[in-house]
């Protein structure tokens, strides 16, 4: 039995949109992109840990069972290439010196 | 304290003036990395401090608490500048399954007054703040510029390269203070492996709230802060959860085991959504408005991680060296970072003096960390982690620990009152616990915290 799977459906607190969420956050966008995925390698990856770990929601499956990944509004955090186990699937690196996101109230 | 210009002393492995950039780059502006500069600086050495973000702290997300007692040994009454958001003087610890809620909650009004315990701050102050400190000792602080790699000569790391044009930087020593994916120290090869399992992701939500409503929902008055620690509450993903009052917002999040997240079906927003909607946290966090949305990465494991630490010409501080003590209701690691920051700066200061910055001038920086908390908690709480984070703790005894105490304190008249010890016998049971593993862990604990 777990502490805190069960039922929670009716949750009294207002949800936010996903993109209002994210609209929280100041991003300055550089033109390369610092993280690639390689769709290849995720087509036949039944696992997606990276969609539903990315606390940034950038991993985003498509009806014809592939992945499309958007970098400009990601945190950085390395979750993804962690949560990952697929060799050559996600391509990380930081983004250009003062690029990328920058936290206020962290 | 001369600043060394050139370098003379016995076994000096550098002859002219200025034979590389700096004395010292120390890479990343956070809390590990501004204590080095810090230290290096004063001592008369040429710091160059280099952060990828447009100001330091602006690429760094915690829970909230800092335990800042080690700046004692850098910036007397450092309490009277700092960036305080409040100070800690209420602290619970807090067990939640989907209905029940269980609070142990101290408090002390000693830590209201300096020195102090701990304080809420928000990173993006607080770094900058100490990068300040380290600016005013003499380091030359680079931001918006990250270093891409080790410059090294044979085995020796002789440097970084940078995104800059013409960004290559040579230095004697190089101080990775690059924090928890710190690729510099895995360039290295000092991490033997990264295992994902050694490694949590924090996601938070910073919550506005009147200054008046935050006092009045948390009993506090005046600069007095509050900080809950949560076990449970996550979503069913082995973690744990935090509350923190800062003056006129609340940071509420959770730390998910990265593997285990990855292998559910709730994203970290609806665990966070989950938690918000708990009939013990809504009456807290209700009404607030989310200003900013955060996620980090922790490093969880605590020894078990830990690298190497020195490297010919090269020292790894902070969360790069995996110097976090996330252990369960131990929630440090921007002291972790001062400290060893400092430590190595002091070390480095040595090495650089004696001419000598090879693993062996520079093991020092190990001896002082070994001597100091740093290593000493470490392995005081080194099952914790592991401990804390176990299916059992997490699943299974918080509804027997809750539902032994319901029972305790449920008057069921006319039935009397039942036996505490029969009780937990039936809750053990129910919760599915063997009597072994719950005296081993019993044992276990007492032998990590006792
Ligand atoms: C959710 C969460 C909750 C936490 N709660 C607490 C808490 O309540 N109390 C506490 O004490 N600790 C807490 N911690 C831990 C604490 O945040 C870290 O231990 C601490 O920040 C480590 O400091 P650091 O200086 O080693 O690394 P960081 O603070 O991560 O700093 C690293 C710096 O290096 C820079 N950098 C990285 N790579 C490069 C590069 N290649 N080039 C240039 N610059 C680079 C980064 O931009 C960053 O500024 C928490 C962590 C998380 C994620
Ligand atoms: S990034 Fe990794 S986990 Fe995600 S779909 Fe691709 S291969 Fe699978
Ligand atoms: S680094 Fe973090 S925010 Fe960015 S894509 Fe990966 S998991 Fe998402």
């Amino acid at each position: 039995m777990s502490a805190t799977g069960g039922p929670r459906s009716a949750s009294t607190y207002p949800s936010l949109p996903f993109t209002e969420r994210m609209a929280t956050v100041e991003f300055r966008v550089h033109d390369r992109a610092h993280i690639v995925v390689d769709a290849a390698v995720c087509r036949d990856c039944s696992v997606r840990g990276c969609v539903v770990a990315c606390p940034a929601n950038l991993f985003v499956p498509t009806a014809d069972g592939g992945i499309v990944f958007n970098y400009e509004q990601c945190f950085e955090c390395g979750t993804c290439y962690l949560a990952c186990d697929r060799e050559g699937a996600i391509t990380w690196s930081y983004p250009e010196g003062g690029h990328g996101v920058v936290f206020r109230h962290t | 304290m001369t600043a060394p210009t050139t370098t003379t002393g016995p076994g000096g492995d550098v002859t002219g003036p200025h034979l590389t950039d700096a004395d010292v780059v120390v890479v990343g502006g956070g809390p590990a990395g501004s204590c080095a500069a810090l230290v290096a600086a004063r001592a008369g050495l040429r710091v160059v401090l280099l952060e990828r973000g447009p100001f330091p702290g602006s690429k760094n997300m915690y829970g909230g608490v800092v335990y800042p007692r080690i700046l004692d040994q850098l910036i007397p009454q450092w309490w009277t500048q700092a960036p305080v958001q409040r100070w800690i003087t209420r602290r619970s610890t807090m067990l939640l399954t989907d209905t029940q809620a269980m609070s142990v909650d101290f408090r002390s009004q000693a830590w209201a007054a300096a020195p102090h315990n701990g304080a809420t701050a928000v990173r993006p102050e607080w770094d900058r703040w100490l990068a300040e400190e380290a600016a005013a000792a003499g380091a030359q602080v680079v931001c918006s510029t990250t270093v891409t790699g080790l410059l090294r000569d044979g085995h020796r790391i002789v440097g970084v390269r940078t995104d800059r044009p013409d960004g290559d930087l040579t230095a004697r020593v190089v101080v990775a203070c690059d924090g928890v994916n710190s690729f510099l120290a895995k360039q290295a090869g000092l991490y033997e492996h990264a295992d994902a399992a050694h490694y949590t992701v924090g996601v938070k939500e910073t919550l506005a709230l009147p200054k008046a409503t935050i006092d009045e929902r948390f009993n506090v008055r005046d600069r007095d802060g509050v900080d809950i620690e949560i076990l449970g509450g996550t979503g069913g993903v082995n973690g744990g959860a935090f509350l923190y009052t800062n003056l006129e917002s609340v940071s509420v999040g959770v730390v998910l085991k990265v593997p285990k997240l990855a292998a559910q079906q709730r994203r970290p927003e609806e665990i966070i959504a989950a938690l918000k909607a708990h009939p013990a946290i809504t009456p807290l966090v209700d009404g607030g408005e989310l200003v900013e949305y955060s996620a980090h990465l922790i490093p969880e494991a605590g020894l078990a991680m830990m690298p190497k630490v020195v490297a010919d010409g090269m020292v790894v501080a902070g969360d790069a060296a995996a110097l976090c003590l996330a252990a369960g209701i131990w929630l440090e690691g921007v002291n972790f970072a001062m400290a060893s920051g400092m430590y190595a700066g002091e070390s480095v200061v040595e090495a650089v003096r004696a001419g000598d910055v090879s693993e062996t001038g520079l093991a020092g920086y190990r001896r002082r960390l070994a001597d100091s908390f740093v290593l000493r908690d470490h392995r005081k709480l080194r099952r914790a982690p592991s401990l804390v984070l176990s299916d059992r703790v997490q699943h299974r005894y918080p509804p027997m620990i809750a539902n032994t105490i319901e029972r305790m304190f449920r008057v069921d008249n006319p039935a009397p009152k039942p036996g505490l010890r029969r009780i937990l016998a039936e809750e053990r049971k129910r919760a599915g616990v063997r009597v072994r593993d719950l005296a081993r862990d019993a044992w276990d604990a007492m032998r990590t915290f006792g």
